[in-house]
């Protein structure tokens, strides 16, 4: 069982290594958005301080939610998701790898990105800290989650629009939990218990999300 | 025996009289039950100490609240019993009920805003309950929409099925979320029954609406639920629906009128 | 009764426009809910009978 999952991501890697542009536009987008909220809000120091985590997650969240789109469609239209499907091996465990690899192309990145435009909104090198750990939580959360959409959402009309308005709703708690650790160190309170609901959250998912998309993909594309 | 009787309304025909004869009653009784509570709630109950005669407003927002809720649940249900027994009529309960939760979600909210402005200066406040709920009717849209997506009816159903249920997981994380976040950001404190026991015209008021308007609500359900059969089956061709069709005159044309 | 007159009653402490327009709401929006639906069934019936 463990071969297939490694030859799944295996695929997925050299894929996404073949579009790599794709990664670039994605971490591009993060940037912009990012960058949209000191232009519409002004250069207040102490503002932009403030609303650092904040802008970052929600930048973070749009960012995934648009690469939703790409996690099965490609496969859908060229037969291999159904070649995965027949597969003797858990389709949930299959998902699972998919789900990394979007994570590891669509998610990581962020991460990684996030201490430099962090320092642009004058973000304190501790605060910084729990931000990026709040998002290596986090941003694994919104691939599993924004999986069970982009399955749902695969045999339909309805496109990357039907997708966002269908996950968003679920990554509130996330959001809330991811930004909000942010804030709690900051004002003193720590932030370990927003963590640690994340850490929560992220262990529930990774169960639930793989059977529930496996599930959606059963249903939507037979 | 009787199991077997009833096993009988598991079909659309037989749903589709059952729910014609029940809901004449099921208006008329939530109708009565409403009113009698709007006039217990407005006419009967005293003013309220602190918030003064704006908190009536509970009759109507408390009910269409806990409504929202109950009904997103009985969607979920149905939907899931639609996906996992692959009954039709399950799945057309669930799209039945959908409007009328989103409506009810609609309604708290709105009615919440009203509530808000006079006792609490601010027609929105992002505290616990309005922001879940506002989430909830984000959920009930998302159903709506996905349902809608699919070419074939019973995709749409059990993708949706799919949705609700995951929905349902949510709703709870998204719930204590919501109130942590808003225990911490918190201003002012606000409380949907004012801290002090609630009086006893106030409450008899209140269950009164919230019963009336359940029952309305099911009627107003099953109506919907009525089209939904007629639509789903006449794209089956089901035979049962000869009996609906308007009866047409029968006059000198006669059976030349070949049909196509 | 809690109302003294039907003045009082209409006036609402004060509250008028939002005990009112509370109520206002909620009976346009399940009106128009019975509205829509009702016109559903008949079109759903329409239909039945113009397959004929």
């Amino acid at each position: 069982m463990r071969s297939v999952f490694l030859a799944v991501l295996h695929r997925e890697l050299l894929l996404g290594w073949r579009r790599r542009s794709d990664l670039f536009t994605l971490a591009f987008f993060f940037v912009m958005v990012v960058s949209l909220f000191p232009l519409a809000l002004g250069p207040d120091a102490a503002q932009l301080r403030a609303m650092a985590p904040g802008v970052l997650w929600v930048a973070a969240l749009l960012s995934v939610t648009l690469s939703l789109g790409r996690l099965f469609a490609n496969d859908h239209a060229d037969g291999t998701l159904e070649q995965l499907m027949l597969s003797p091996e858990p389709l949930s465990w299959l998902v699972l790898a998919k789900i990394l690899a979007h994570w590891l192309h669509a998610g990581l990145p962020l991460v990684l990105l996030t201490p430099l435009l962090a320092l642009q909104f004058g973000l304190p090198g501790d605060a910084i800290g729990v931000l990026v750990l709040s998002l290596l939580i986090g941003t694994p959360v919104l691939s599993l989650l924004g999986a069970v959409a982009a399955a749902l959402a695969l045999g339909t009309r309805g496109g990357g629009v039907l997708v966002a308005v269908l996950v968003l709703p679920l990554y509130v708690p996330v959001l809330i939990f991811g930004a909000g650790a942010v804030g709690a160190h900051g004002s003193g309170l720590g932030a370990g218990p927003h963590l640690k609901m994340l850490a929560g959250v992220l262990a529930l998912s990774s169960v639930l999300a793989p059977w529930a998309s496996a599930a959606a993909l059963r249903v939507v594309a037979e | 025996m009787k199991f077997h009787a009833l096993l009988r309304y598991a079909t659309p025909a037989h749903a589709y009289t059952l729910a014609g004869r029940l809901l004449p009653w099921l208006f008329a009784l939530g109708l009565l039950l409403t009113a009698a509570g709007l006039y217990v709630g407005f006419g009967l109950a005293p003013t309220d100490h602190q918030q003064g005669e704006s908190y009536r407003i509970i009759y109507l927002h408390v009910p269409a609240a806990w409504l929202s809720m109950v009904i997103y649940l009985a969607m979920a249900l149905w939907a899931v019993l639609g996906w996992v027994l692959n009954t039709r009529l399950s799945s057309m309960m669930a799209r039945a009920l959908a409007p009328t939760g989103a409506l009810f979600t609609f309604l708290a909210l709105w009615t919440g805003a009203l509530w808000g402005k006079p006792t609490w200066g601010t027609w929105w406040v992002w505290d616990a309950r309005l922001t879940s709920e506002l989430i909830l009717l984000f959920l009930y849209i998302g159903f709506l929409a996905l349902q809608d997506a699919f070419e074939d009816p019973r995709q749409g159903d059990r993708a949706a099925a799919v949705l609700a249920l995951v929905g349902v997981v949510n709703v709870p994380i998204i719930y204590l979320s919501v109130q942590w976040w808003s225990t911490l950001h918190q201003g002012a404190s606000i409380s949907v029954s004012s801290g002090s026991s609630i009086a006893a015209p106030m409450l008899l008021g209140l269950l009164l609406c919230a019963l009336g308007l359940w029952l309305h609500a099911g009627a107003i359900t099953l109506l919907r639920l009525r089209s939904i059969i007629i639509e789903r089956e006449q794209a089956r061709q089901a035979r049962w629906l000869e009996r609906l069709r308007p009866q047409r005159p029968k006059g000198p044309q006669g059976p030349q009128e070949a049909r196509t | 009764m809690n109302w003294s007159s039907w003045t009082d009653f209409v006036h609402m402490g004060g509250h008028a426009p939002y005990v009112w327009g509370a109520v206002g709401v909620s009976l346009l929006a399940l009106f128009w809910e019975w509205a829509h639906v009702y016109w559903r069934q008949r079109a759903a019936l329409q239909a039945l009978g113009d397959e004929a």
